[in-house]
């Protein structure tokens, strides 16, 4: 580990590598404080991606998506699994070392009514991380704040005032000016146009991709708004209770899905035409309990397409076409179907066992 | 005012006196008048002007007295529900589409939320129809849960956590029909529960909420609604705190139920892709009066306000590859402080000289279709204005 750190920074294509990441919340017995079980949050998701693209993930509330995005910034310890922003291990860091990339890496909050102070005006909100990194000499930090509020289309004048004086759309707005101040390369999006109104949502989500072309900016942007994220990432992937399902680029996934559960999730999409009459899939209950996730595929409780070897043996992670991942068992090459055959068997001898 | 450096928002301490003497002094005699229980019933019975029609709102004007100024959050909306049909209201938040609803329901925040001008008809079925903006409250719990009903947004919260999903769902029942007995009543509502989708019902029956998800929660309060056969059913952004996988379950249940029960739905939402999948009739609302109204195909084929243009052009569509969204420029302008004119001209990209007169009239441009701007006056007949109270008269 120690090695790695020393290493020159790797200049790859990736500015963002998560292989394997897990995190699971335990869950405290009342009176002895013992571990009795984990949630589950996240289990086992690994992706990359690439400089100056954004990465849209999608999923139903509880399954993840956001506790994958704030561990990656390392706001939460992982349980497991791999982080590399830049290369470098971020779980590898100790505490100054973190201190000193933190400003590389900024997150956007869903609600922008409790994700900013409410004593402090918007510039000592915009400059209270500039000063503390010390991005910019003590001189300069007015224009620098000015500045970095009228790329956001703020105006200047608003400097003194307070966050209640300002609308939903302004106040992502400071959210964003906020982040983009100390001058990021990666920055999370947890929902950040979801508690907007639909002509707040086009001025933020332009506002978002000019930022992203303007300086170089990398996205993960976590949404359950399938078609703002059809028009905002570069590649998509889709969470189900932990674990990724699908991951591709998003005209091919959007063309072309592959996982039972995406088809669903797609054509769930409510489509403002009257004349659309598309096929709805319609998933009958709801998502599992993270803390007791289904064995085998843990879409199988849910999914039209359910086979018997699903119900024992987890898919494989397979690149089904050319940079187009998938896991689900009717996409299985010979050797998956045949280390899935074999859990199923094992699955089967050990319930008989415990039957 | 966006430019001015100066806190627009001021308000001197005598001007702030002279509002709230106002406020308290036509408040209080309209609750006076509202808290008349002996009220002759002609003062509110009326005829429908079209029996085919649940509700008709006619220049409905619903104000709230704050401590600012009145706020006039629906301003003159006029439109109708038709019988089994299922009427979408869209608009961005503050438009005053809940508002509307919750006039409807003389649900409305008062003393300092009045519904001041206008007639809300609702139709009795044998003729008659009350006049909801007179009616007293002794008549109104009558109506409330039986005749229209309410879903609300948030289905975590529309729920008591303290009582049983069996005890919350009967007591509708319970109050409405009384001669009914508690074994009556309680198969009555496992059948409201079976209706829903729940599967387990007997089990359901006696759980709390928080052990239902989401979508189960919103299935309750569909069968709470729907538990005394109501003629309407509000929907107030019935799916807006749920999943896409779950949305699709719920509209997919009202669709179904509405055929069923030949109840109408007044769908209140922001999402232009609910609307288009469930509505037959579209109702645009912007800063608390209607800009467009008409049938689905209508206001989706040939959208024609300004508004409704630029509303369907900064959504992203799914399949539709575009640079860059359209944006709306500008605000909402403030409710305390509407202008003269028509209240989207300072946001307008199309607008014309005759933009600088009055606020516009609603104009037929086609037999369902009417619209409210000036770029259409030469191709259709004018059918009104919306009418606004005078607060000073009150």
């Amino acid at each position: 580990m120690q090695e790695m750190n020393n290493n020159p920074v790797r200049q790859s294509d990736y500015l963002l590598e998560v292989e394997n990441l897990v995190k699971w919340f335990p869950i405290k017995s009342s009176f002895f404080k013992r571990t009795v079980g984990n949630v589950k949050a996240v289990d086992g998701v690994s992706f990359k991606i690439r400089r100056g693209e954004t990465m849209g993930l999608v999923g139903e509330s509880g399954c993840g998506k956001s506790t994958c995005g704030r561990t990656i910034l390392r706001l939460q310890e992982k349980t497991g699994g791999e982080v590399r922003l830049n290369g470098q291990d971020i779980f590898a860091l100790n505490k100054e070392q973190l201190r000193k990339l933190r400003p590389r890496m900024q997150i956007v909050f869903q609600d922008p009514y409790s994700s900013l102070s409410p004593r402090l005006p918007i510039g000592e909100i915009i400059g209270e991380a500039v000063r503390e990194h010390g991005i910019v000499p003590q001189g300069e930090f007015d224009d620098y704040i000015t500045r970095v509020m009228e790329v956001c289309g703020l105006p200047p004048y608003y400097k003194d005032r307070y966050p209640h004086e300002f609308s939903g759309g302004q106040r992502q707005r400071i959210c964003i000016a906020r982040a983009l101040a100390l001058s990021p390369d990666f920055i999370v999006c947890d929902e950040p146009v979801s508690a907007l109104d639909v002509s707040i949502q086009a001025q933020i989500i332009n506002l978002l991709k000019k930022l992203q072309a303007d300086f170089g900016l990398t996205y993960l942007f976590i949404s359950h708004d399938l078609s703002v994220v059809e028009h905002i990432s570069d590649t998509v992937g889709v969470m189900y209770l932990g674990s990724m399902v699908e991951y591709a680029e998003t005209g091919k996934i959007f063309a072309n899905p592959l996982n039972p559960y995406t088809q669903a999730l797609f054509s769930a999409i409510p489509i403002p035409d009257p004349d659309a009459h598309i096929h709805r899939i319609i998933l009958q209950g709801s998502i599992p309990s993270p803390a007791n996730p289904p064995s085998g595929c843990k879409f199988h409780t849910r999914c039209s397409h359910c086979m018997e070897v699903c119900k024992h043996a987890a898919p494989k992670w397979l690149e089904v076409e050319e940079g187009h991942w998938c896991a689900c068992h009717l996409y299985d090459d010979a050797q998956a179907k045949a280390e899935a055959e074999e859990a199923m068997a094992r699955a089967k001898r050990s319930q008989a066992q415990a039957g | 005012m966006a430019h001015d450096k100066k806190n627009s928002s001021y308000i001197s301490g005598r001007e702030s006196r002279r509002i709230t003497r106002f406020n308290r002094r036509v408040t209080r005699r309209l609750e006076k008048e509202r808290a008349d229980a002996n009220k002759d019933q002609s003062l509110y019975t009326t005829k429908m002007k079209n029996p085919n029609n649940v509700v008709e709102f006619d220049n409905v004007c619903t104000y709230f007295f704050s401590d600012v100024g009145v706020v006039k959050a629906v301003d003159g909306v006029s439109y109708e529900i038709p019988v089994g049909k299922t009427v979408g209201v869209v608009g961005e938040s503050g438009c005053g589409k809940s508002v509307t609803s919750l006039s409807l329901m003389q649900l409305l925040q008062r003393p300092s939320g009045q519904t001041v001008g206008g007639e809300i008809r609702f139709n009795l079925g044998d003729g008659t129809a009350y006049n909801i903006v007179n009616t007293p409250n002794a008549i109104m719990e009558k109506i409330r849960g039986n005749r229209i009903s309410m879903i609300f947004q948030e289905p975590m919260t529309a729920l008591n956590p303290v009582f049983r999903i069996g005890d919350q769902v009967d007591e509708v029942t319970f109050l409405h029909h009384p001669e009914l007995s508690k074994e009556e009543v309680k198969a009555r509502t496992l059948e409201m529960l079976e209706l829903v989708g729940i599967a387990n019902k007997e089990g359901v029956y006696n759980m709390y909420p928080h052990e239902l998800s989401g979508g189960m929660r919103q299935r309750i309060c569909i069968a709470i609604a729907l538990a005394c056969s109501p003629s309407l059913i509000i929907a107030d952004e019935p799916t807006t705190a749920l999943d896409v996988t779950i949305q699709a379950q719920i509209l997919d249940l009202l669709q179904n139920l509405k055929d069923k029960l030949n109840s109408s739905i007044m769908l209140i939402t922001h999402d232009l892709g609910v609307v288009a999948g469930m509505a037959d009739y579209v109702v645009v609302m912007y800063a608390g009066r209607v800009v467009e109204k008409g049938t689905t195909e209508d206001i989706f084929h040939h959208p024609s306000h300004p508004y409704t243009i630029g509303l369907m052009k900064s959504k992203p569509v799914v399949g539709k590859k575009v640079d860059e969204l359209y944006n709306i420029p500008g605000n909402v302008p403030n409710p305390v402080e509407m202008p003269n004119y028509c209240y989207f001209r300072d946001r307008c990209e199309m607008q014309c000289e005759r933009c600088h007169g009055d606020y516009p009239p609603e104009i037929r441009i086609s037999d369902t279709h009417i619209v409210t701007c000036y770029r259409y006056i030469d191709q259709g007949e004018i059918v009104g204005y919306p009418k606004s109270v005078d607060v000073e008269a009150l």
